[in-house]
């Protein structure tokens, strides 16, 4: 890539100061983490400000990252649609294997500014918890890791890689013993040890500043895939950018760098799960409302009384009842499209890129890239369309195995 | 003035201190929350916080959590609580408040929270995830509508911060002993003597101590500095207990729990 990538962490008209996205995002959280979250806020700032900081995060990024990753032609995929070019922005091939390390470096060189000695996290499918643990490895913090249980049994090879990077498991045996329970524990662990600890929070989730902070951090997907993209295709930018959405990091940070740019079609991807039922999908942009959860106002699948559902996702990284802020921004302004993609769907999406382009997808990235040949497939062939191809799927391998009745 | 605004104006006027127990609604069953709170008023307790159980708490320790989950295991809903206090209103006559999520009362609508509180006979509301500065429509509407909302205050919140909380809080306000979650602890930090004095110089808005609380000797410790003090996971944890066949036991130890931390409180000067 010899295009030059915008050096600062890109400046967005969104958040404003109290961290609202227009009505989304905010702060609703225990007074005791005001303090905290204060701080963050301050030294963020004053990060985003110093070129040492972004120096010293870019060169970690293309070391130790390998960054950029590349912007890949997936010819026979293309092929089989017979829509529009269908390329993929392939953050499997970083360190760990998917987009979190962008961010948990990112935090972590911000905990050692804060001169705080103590990293928490949560994880649902392992690969911000494999990311939070690397980074903390790399910089010699100690790490805790919070994960649910059902998490933990879907998710082991990461569950073992966390471990061997030094990382502490908890395992969460409330409620649906998933993300969202992982969450609840990890902001608790917070409450009481925030003097001397940060919590790395792995998406674009949670009280201001988390939502913004992790968009930055991982919008350097999205300025690299412009720049390339800009090469690729003679100077212009893609038509359509396709991302799936959990909490929506990795599609948070394809989406911001090409807000601006009406001409590109912004489309994420939500976990369909087995239907449009209640508690068997993880649709919160579709069919939820919203309202107030983990510490921000966005759309969330809730009941009457404002409990939170049960959602459903094969996925567990998609397997969560909310998300970003700016995802609901995004949404209710018009910016970027939300659809659905079933577990099926993606099932067997994951077979075509693995038949088709030998690559093995994360279960999440495969929604992505179901309804990315659904959308290129009623383009035109001399359009582009990227696919943040969000993750890889080795540790999807065993939990493919159990769906599919194979021994393992 | 509420009646909580009342009660605080009498007690202060006789030199005495509050206990403010707290018990989730719904667990193992409203009735038996009902029955709680009758208990309590014949007691003498100054006012009693009822908690409305989520599905996803962060400021809760892992009792009053569990207590949470029982309930929703149960099938708590809302209304029903608003029903049951109702049903009661003739036979509890001190104050009570709810202690419920932003979440929830959002969903609901803020407005409708506060008038269908009111119905029901709660005073006010405690909302530990609402902070000051998403707290103005909030906090207006229940000005308007003489219902209190109570906020938090932690040993982490700068001294300015505490007077502007101090400023959009009624009713009392309540300080948060540790920087933690809720929980029984033996050891208390020595500096919350201090912060919470400090903090009554600055507000005629009363204070009360919560999170931690659950022996006689904390109560002489803190009883003299705070205006109140709360009591909840020594009281969730003895509900943990109840069933359908111990019910009168459970109630009874409860009663004694809380008449022994009556006494200690009401000697304190």
């Amino acid at each position: 890539m010899s295009g030059t990538l915008p050096k600062a962490l890109s400046p967005q008209s969104v958040p404003d100061s109290a961290g609202r996205f227009g009505s989304f995002g905010g702060r609703f959280v225990p007074e005791t983490l005001t303090r905290a979250l204060d701080e963050l806020v301050a030294e963020y700032d004053k990060a985003k400000a110093d070129p040492s900081f972004q120096e010293e995060l870019d060169g970690l990024w293309k070391t130790f990252v390998g960054r950029p990753s590349p912007l890949y032609f997936a010819r026979r995929l293309t092929e089989s649609c017979g829509g529009a070019q269908i390329w993929l922005k392939r953050e499997d091939l970083n360190h760990t294997g998917a987009h979190k390390i962008n961010n948990t470096l990112g935090q972590a060189l911000l905990t050692l500014r804060m001169g705080k000695t103590r990293v928490i996290a949560e994880t649902g499918a392992g690969q911000h918890g494999v990311a939070t643990a690397t980074a903390c490895a790399h910089f010699g913090l100690p790490c805790v890791v919070y994960m649910g249980a059902e998490d933990i049994r879907r998710q082991k090879p990461n569950v073992f890689a966390m471990k061997l990077l030094g990382a502490e498991i908890r395992a969460v045996e409330s409620g649906s013993r998933t993300l969202r329970d992982a969450v609840n524990e990890a902001m608790r662990d917070w409450m009481s040890s925030v003097e001397d600890t940060h919590y790395i929070i792995g998406s674009v989730i949670g009280p201001h500043p988390f939502p913004m902070m992790v968009r930055d951090f991982q919008s350097v997907i999205g300025r690299e895939a412009r720049v390339q993209s800009l090469e690729a295709f003679d100077g212009k930018l893609p038509d359509c950018v396709v991302a799936c959405v959990g909490g929506g990091s990795n599609a948070a940070g394809i989406f911001a760098p090409f807000v601006a740019d009406d001409t590109v079609r912004l489309v994420g991807v939500e976990a369909g799960g087995r239907s449009s039922e209640p508690g068997q999908h993880a649709s919160p942009l579709t069919f939820g409302r919203p309202g107030v959860l983990h510490g921000s106002y966005s759309y969330v699948m809730q009941d009457d009384d404002g409990q939170t559902c049960d959602v459903h996702s094969m996925s567990a990284g998609l397997d969560y009842p909310g998300v970003g802020p700016e995802h609901s921004y995004w949404k209710d302004t018009g910016r970027a499209e939300y659809i659905q993609c079933r577990d099926d769907e993606a099932m067997k999406a994951f077979d075509m890129l693995a038949k088709s382009e030998g690559i093995l997808p994360a279960l999440e990235s495969s929604h992505a890239i179901a309804k990315g040949m659904e959308v290129a497939g009623k383009m035109s062939p001399d359009q582009n369309l990227v696919i943040c191809l969000s993750g890889r799927g080795d540790k999807d391998a065993m939990e493919l195995a159990r769906l599919r009745g194979e021994e393992w | 003035m509420s009646l909580l605004d009342e009660t605080f104006a009498k007690l202060r006027s006789e030199g005495r201190k509050a206990l403010l127990p707290f018990i989730t609604a719904g667990d193992p069953d409203l009735d038996f929350t009902g029955d709680l709170l009758k208990d309590f008023g014949k007691a003498g307790v100054a006012a009693c916080e009822v908690g409305v159980p989520y599905s996803d708490p962060v400021a809760d320790g892992p009792v009053i959590q569990a207590s949470y989950q029982r309930a929703l295991e149960s099938g708590f809903r809302l209304q029903q609580l608003f029903e049951m206090r109702k049903r009661i209103a003739a036979k509890v006559t001190i104050p009570t408040l709810t202690m419920a999520s932003y979440a929830i009362i959002y969903r609901v609508g803020l407005e409708r929270y506060i008038e269908q509180s009111q119905e029901a006979g709660f005073c006010g509301a405690i909302v530990p995830d609402l902070l000051v500065e998403e707290a103005a429509e909030f906090s207006k509407l229940c000005a308007d509508r003489d219902f209190n909302l109570i906020q938090l205050v932690t040993p982490t919140t700068p001294r300015e911060r505490q007077v502007r909380i101090a400023e959009s809080s009624s009713g009392f306000l309540y300080f948060v002993s540790v920087t933690g979650i809720t929980g029984e602890r033996n050891e208390l930090p020595p500096q919350l003597i201090d912060n919470v004095g400090w903090l009554r110089e600055q507000t005629d808005v009363p204070v009360c101590i919560g999170f931690g609380i659950s022996q006689p000797e904390h109560v002489a410790k803190l009883g003299p500095v705070a205006d109140g003090l709360i009591v909840g996971s020594a009281i969730v944890r003895r509900i943990a207990q109840a069933n359908a066949e111990n019910r009168g036991e459970v109630r009874g130890e409860i009663d004694r729990y809380v008449r022994e931390m009556l006494a200690a409180i009401n000697a304190v000067k």
